[in-house]
C-alpha cells in the first residue's frame, strides 16, 4: 500500500529518510509544494493530509502510508482554479509566488479548523460553540506561513472574501 | 569615386548617423528642453490600471518554475560542508568515509576542484556579478566562518546530506578580525567609486555654535534577506557550454561572470531565471553556483544545488551592522544650521561596498553646513552585500529619529520641522530636483492618518495597559537607471507584439507592468502583448536592483519603438495611407500607425506587414546613458505614519496602524505597486522591531541561522497597511515613473521608533526595539 497523492496511488520511497516534501518535489515532480527552510519554520511546504494541514518537510514519506495527500496541484477541480486561488490573484495575495501554495493550502485547512471550532492561542472562550473570527484571529491562524515579500494584507483579504461565513466579515476591523 | 573614397563616405555616413542618433535619442525624453515621454500625458491607457498579475494563475497553482524545479536526466544533488573557523588553513580534510557512502558520485575539495579564475566582484565591471571575489575552493585558506570547504554530489539529496556529514576537517586556526575592536584596518568607505563623505561648510563649528541641538548614536544590527526561496541552481555542461537554471537578479551579469571564472566566452554560458522566489539584493552570484558548475564539470553530470537555510546564512552575505552618530544644530526658528552624520560599519576585503548609510542624508534637508562620512572597518566574515535600500534603510533610521528628537527639543511638530527645512535644490550636488512633492505627501498623509489627533506630549495616551503613540518619518530612495538597458520588440503577422529584455521577475510584477507599458506604447490591447525576460540570451544588461528595472526596460522599449515606427514607415511604402510621413508625424494607436493630426491616415501593423510580405518585424534598441541623473537630483519620496501600542506591563510593541504616503512619480499599476510599497514597509517593521542576525564576535559565526531564530514579521505582526501616492509624473523619468521597490523599507524603522517614543517617552536608539529595551 502506498500513498495517495491528489487521487493517484504512488509508491513509498525506498529510502526511509525521504521527507514527504522531497518525495513530492524530487520523486513525483510536484514542485508546487515549496521548500523554504526544511525545518518546519516557514510553512512553504504545507500540504493537506486527509484534509488537515501539515508541514511536509517535517514528515517522513513512509509515515504516510495509506493516507491521502492533497497538494496545490490537486486543489482545483478538473484544472480549474480553486476559489481561493482565484481570490489570491484578485487581491494580489503574493508577489514572488514562492510561499503562495503553502499559504493557500494552509488557509483551506485553517477554514476547516474554524468550522470544527478548534481554538487558537488568541481564542478567549475555549468552550464557545462558534469562534468569533476577528482579523487578528485569522492572522494568528496563518502566522505559521511566512511571506517575505509582504503580501500579508492581500492574503487576509483573499481568505476573508472567499470564506465570508466562516470569517465573519462583520468582525473584521 | 575610388573604393577608398567610397569607404570614406560610408564611414562619414555612419559617423553622421551616429551623431544624429545620439542627438535624437539623448535629448528625447530626459534632458533639459527635451520632450517628456509621451506616455506621461496618456490618461486613458493601460498605465494606471490595477491589472492583476499576468503570471498570477501560474503562481497560485505552484506551476511557476523556480531554479530547483527543473529536472535534468542523470541529475545529481549537491550538499556543501562549511568551515567552522573564521580564518586559517585547512590542515587536513578526510573525505574517505564520504566517498565510500552510498550514492556518492563526487567529493570535491580544494585538492581536486578545477582551477578557476577569481569571481569578478560586483561593481568592478559592467557585468561583474559576484558578491565576493575571494578564490573559491582554490587553496587551503579559510577566509570566513561558514566558507564552503567541501561539496558532495550524490544520486539523492538524502545521500548527499549524509555523506557531507561524514567529512572531517582539521583546521590550523589563525587570529581573526571578528569585531570592530579587532578590525583589520579602517578607512573612509567608497561606493560606486566615490568616497562616502560629503562636506558643506564647517559643520562641527556650526553645530558647536547652534542654540538648539541634538546628538545621539544609533545602532542597527546585521540583517539577512531571507527570501523564502532557498538559493538554488540546476545546471549542466553540454560540451564547453554551461546551461544554468538560476535564481538570480542578474542573468546577464551572471552569464558573463561565470564565463570569466571558467575561462569561457560569454556566449558559452546560458543563464535562465524566469521566476525568483524573492531576492531583495541577496540573489546574485555566490559560491554555490560556481561550485556546482565546477562539480558538474568534474563529475560529467547535471547538478542541482539547493542551499539549506543554514547554508544561505553561511555562504550568502547580508546587510552589515551600523553605528551612526547624528548631530543636528538648529537656529531659534528650527532651521538647520548643521547636519552631521558619521559612523562606522564593517565590511570584508572581498565585498563590493560598505553599508552606505549616509546616502539618504545627502539630499534630505537644507542646512547651512553638512558633514557626512562612512568609516568602514575590515572583518573576517561572510561578505556583506546589498539588501533592500542599502544605505537608506538604516540611514533613515538614524537621521529621521534625530529629526524627531530635534522637533521635541524645539517644541515643534515634526512634520512642520521637516517642511521648514525642505531644500529647493540638492543640498550637496546643487542640482535641481526632477520632481519633489514630499510636502504634498506629508499633507495628504497627515490628513488621512489623523495626525492632528497625536498628543505631542509623550506617554499621554493610555488604553488599559496599552500605551498608544504616533510617529512619522521621511522615506527616500534615489532614482537609478543603470547603463546597459536594451529591449527588442517583435511584431508578428497578426499585429501582436512580444517584448524581449533580460530582466527579472521576483515579485515586482515585471511581465505585468511591461505588458501595460508596451501596450500603451504600441497602441495595442493587453492581450496582444507578451513579455519575455529572465534569460541571458535576451537583450540588455538589466540588474533587478536599485529599483531601476522598470526605468531601464521602459526606456529601452521606448527607444525600440521609435526605431520600429521608422521601420514600419519604410515597409509601408507608397501604397499606404501613411505614405510620405516621417517618424515624428505619426503615432501608435489601434494596433497600427496613424498621422498625429489626421487620424484617418492609418494603417494597422498587420496590414503593413502583410503588404510587405513579412511574417514578423523585430527591432532591438538600447537605452542611452543615464544622463538624466547628471542633470537632476532624482529620488522617490514618502511620508510614513505609524501608530503603535506598547504594553506597559510586558514591553511588547504592536503596530496598530501604518500609512505610507508616497511621491514616486507615475504609478504604472496600482495593484502591484501597492504590494511593493506594503512589502517594503513590512520589511521595515521587521527592521524596527525584530530582525537581527546575531553574530558571535568571538569566532565570527552567525548564530541565527534559521527562520526560527531570525524573526520575520508574521501575519499577526502585520496590520492593515494603508498606502496612497501623489501620482505626479516625473517629467524626466521614462513613463514619468521613479522606482518603488525599495522605498517602503526606508523611513519605516524611524516612524515606528518615533511612535514608540510618543507612546512611552522612551527613546530607543539600539535596533531592533525588542520588548526588553522598553521595560
Amino acid at each position: 500500500m502506498g500513498i495517495t497523492v491528489n487521487g493517484t496511488a504512488v509508491e513509498l520511497p525506498d529510502d526511509p529518510r525521504v521527507s514527504l516534501l522531497d518525495l513530492l518535489r524530487d520523486g513525483l515532480h510536484l514542485s508546487g509544494t515549496k521548500k523554504g527552510c526544511d525545518q518546519g519554520a516557514c510553512g512553504a511546504c504545507t500540504v493537506l493530509v486527509d484534509g488537515q494541514r501539515i508541514l511536509s518537510c517535517l514528515a517522513l514519506a513512509v509515515q504516510y502510508e495509506g493516507r491521502s495527500v492533497t497538494t496545490i496541484e490537486g486543489l482545483g477541480a478538473d484544472g480549474a482554479l480553486h476559489p481561493l486561488q482565484q481570490a489570491f490573484i484578485e487581491h494580489d495575495g503574493f508577489q514572488c509566488g514562492y510561499c503562495t501554495p503553502g499559504q493557500i493550502c494552509s488557509a483551506v485547512a485553517m477554514i476547516e479548523e474554524l468550522r470544527r471550532g478548534v481554538p487558537s492561542h488568541l481564542t478567549v472562550d475555549l468552550a464557545a460553540a462558534a469562534i468569533p473570527c476577528s482579523r487578528d484571529e485569522l492572522r494568528e491562524r496563518m502566522s505559521g506561513n511566512l511571506c517575505r515579500c509582504g503580501a500579508h494584507n492581500g492574503i487576509m483579504d483573499a481568505i476573508a472574501t472567499t470564506y465570508p461565513a466562516e470569517t465573519h466579515p462583520g468582525a473584521a476591523e | 569615386m575610388s573604393i577608398v573614397d567610397k569607404g570614406k563616405e560610408a564611414v562619414q555616413g555612419i559617423a553622421q548617423a551616429v551623431v544624429k542618433k545620439a542627438v535624437e535619442l539623448a535629448p528625447g525624453a530626459l534632458l533639459p528642453g527635451g520632450r517628456p515621454d509621451p506616455l506621461i500625458r496618456r490618461q486613458h491607457g493601460h498605465i494606471g490600471k490595477p491589472v492583476s498579475r499576468v503570471d498570477g494563475p501560474l503562481k497560485v497553482r505552484g506551476a511557476a518554475p523556480f531554479a530547483a524545479e527543473v529536472a535534468l536526466d542523470g541529475m545529481v544533488y549537491a550538499a556543501l560542508a562549511y568551515s567552522t573557523i573564521a580564518r586559517g588553513r585547512i590542515a587536513a580534510i578526510d573525505t574517505a568515509l564520504a566517498e565510500a557512502a552510498p550514492g556518492v558520485v563526487l567529493v570535491m575539495t580544494h585538492r581536486n576542484a578545477p582551477r578557476l579564475n577569481p569571481p569578478p566582484r560586483f561593481l568592478t565591471g559592467d557585468k561583474a556579478a559576484a558578491g565576493d571575489d575571494s578564490p573559491i575552493m582554490q587553496d587551503d585558506r579559510v577566509r570566513w566562518n561558514g566558507q564552503p570547504v567541501a561539496l558532495v554530489l550524490a544520486d539523492s539529496q538524502e545521500q548527499a546530506d549524509h555523506a557531507r556529514s561524514l567529512i572531517r576537517v582539521t583546521y590550523a586556526e589563525e587570529p581573526a578580525a571578528t569585531s570592530l575592536p579587532t578590525a583589520d584596518g579602517c578607512e573612509v568607505g567608497t561606493f560606486m567609486g566615490e568616497p562616502l563623505r560629503a562636506v558643506v561648510g564647517d559643520a562641527d563649528a556650526a553645530f558647536a555654535a547652534a542654540p538648539n541641538k541634538v546628538e545621539a548614536v544609533y545602532r542597527t544590527p546585521r540583517h539577512n534577506h531571507n527570501a523564502l526561496e532557498l538559493h538554488a541552481a540546476t545546471l549542466v555542461w553540454r560540451g564547453d557550454e554551461l546551461f544554468v537554471h538560476d535564481a538570480t537578479q542578474a542573468v546577464a551579469h551572471t552569464a558573463w561572470s561565470l564565463a570569466q571564472i571558467f575561462g569561457l566566452e560569454e556566449a558559452q554560458v546560458h543563464v535562465g531565471s524566469p521566476f525568483v522566489g524573492g531576492g531583495f539584493g541577496g540573489k546574485g552570484l555566490w559560491p554555490h553556483q560556481i561550485l556546482a558548475a565546477a562539480a558538474a564539470r568534474l563529475a560529467g553530470r547535471p547538478v542541482r544545488i539547493v542551499l539549506s537555510r543554514e547554508g544561505v546564512y553561511r555562504a550568502v552575505g547580508g546587510r552589515s551592522p551600523t553605528e551612526q552618530r547624528v548631530a543636528l544644530g538648529a537656529d531659534a526658528d528650527g532651521r538647520l544650521t548643521a547636519i552631521i552624520h558619521r559612523g562606522v560599519t564593517p565590511k570584508t576585503r572581498h565585498s563590493p561596498m560598505p553599508e552606505p548609510f549616509i546616502l539618504p542624508t545627502q539630499s534630505a534637508y537644507a542646512a547651512e553646513t553638512i558633514a557626512l562620512e562612512v568609516q568602514t572597518c575590515y572583518l573576517d566574515m561572510v561578505a556583506n552585500t546589498f539588501m533592500r535600500a542599502p544605505g537608506e534603510a538604516v540611514g533613515t533610521v538614524a537621521l529621521e529619529c534625530a529629526i524627531d528628537e530635534l522637533a521635541e527639543r524645539l517644541g515643534m511638530d515634526p512634520i512642520e520641522l521637516r517642511i521648514l527645512n525642505e531644500p529647493d535644490k540638492d543640498p550637496i550636488s546643487g542640482r535641481p530636483f526632477s520632481s519633489r512633492n514630499i510636502v504634498a505627501a506629508y499633507r495628504a498623509g497627515a490628513e488621512r492618518f489623523g495626525w492632528d489627533r497625536r498628543n505631542p506630549v509623550p506617554r499621554s495616551r493610555r488604553e488599559g495597559e496599552w500605551l498608544v503613540g504616533m510617529g512619522c518619518a521621511t522615506a527616500t530612495y534615489p532614482y537609478h537607471r543603470m547603463p546597459g538597458g536594451a529591449a527588442r520588440i517583435t511584431l508578428d503577422a497578426a499585429g501582436r507584439a512580444r517584448i524581449d529584455a533580460a530582466a527579472h521577475e521576483m515579485g515586482m510584477g515585471t511581465a505585468t507592468t511591461h505588458t501595460q507599458v508596451a501596450a500603451d506604447r504600441l497602441g495595442l490591447p493587453l492581450e496582444a502583448v507578451s513579455v519575455r525576460y529572465g534569460d541571458s540570451s535576451l537583450p540588455g544588461v538589466i540588474l533587478a536592483g536599485g529599483s531601476q528595472q522598470t526605468a531601464s526596460v521602459g526606456l529601452s522599449v521606448m527607444m525600440a519603438h521609435q526605431e520600429l515606427v521608422g521601420e514600419l514607415l519604410k515597409l509601408a511604402g507608397n501604397d499606404s495611407p501613411l505614405a510620405g510621413l516621417g517618424v515624428d508625424e505619426v503615432e501608435s494607436a489601434d494596433a497600427g500607425l496613424r498621422k498625429r493630426d489626421e487620424p484617418d491616415r492609418f494603417e494597422s501593423y498587420a496590414s503593413i506587414l502583410a503588404r510587405s510580405g513579412r511574417s514578423e518585424l523585430a527591432v532591438e534598441s538600447s537605452a542611452p546613458m543615464p544622463l538624466e541623473t547628471m542633470h537632476w537630483s532624482m529620488h522617490s519620496y514618502g511620508a510614513m505614519f505609524c501608530e503603535v501600542r506598547v504594553n506597559a506591563v510586558t514591553g511588547e510593541t504592536r503596530v496598530s496602524r501604518f500609512l505610507g504616503s508616497f511621491d514616486c512619480g507615475r504609478i504604472i499599476n496600482p495593484k502591484t505597486a501597492a504590494s511593493q510599497f506594503r512589502g517594503g514597509i513590512i520589511m521595515g517593521l521587521g527592521l524596527a522591531l525584530m530582525e537581527e542576525t546575531q553574530f558571535d564576535e568571538r569566532n565570527g559565526r552567525i548564530m541565527t541561522r534559521n527562520l526560527s531564530d531570525y524573526h520575520l514579521p508574521v501575519h499577526l505582526d502585520v496590520p492593515e497597511i494603508d498606502v496612497i501616492w501623489t501620482d505626479i509624473p516625473d517629467p524626466h523619468a521614462p513613463m514619468g515613473a521613479r522606482g518603488i521597490g525599495e522605498i517602503g523599507i526606508t523611513g519605516t524603522g524611524a516612524a515606528v521608533a518615533n511612535a514608540i517614543h510618543n507612546a512611552t517617552g522612551r527613546r530607543v536608539r539600539d535596533f531592533p526595539i525588542t520588548l526588553d529595551k522598553l521595560l
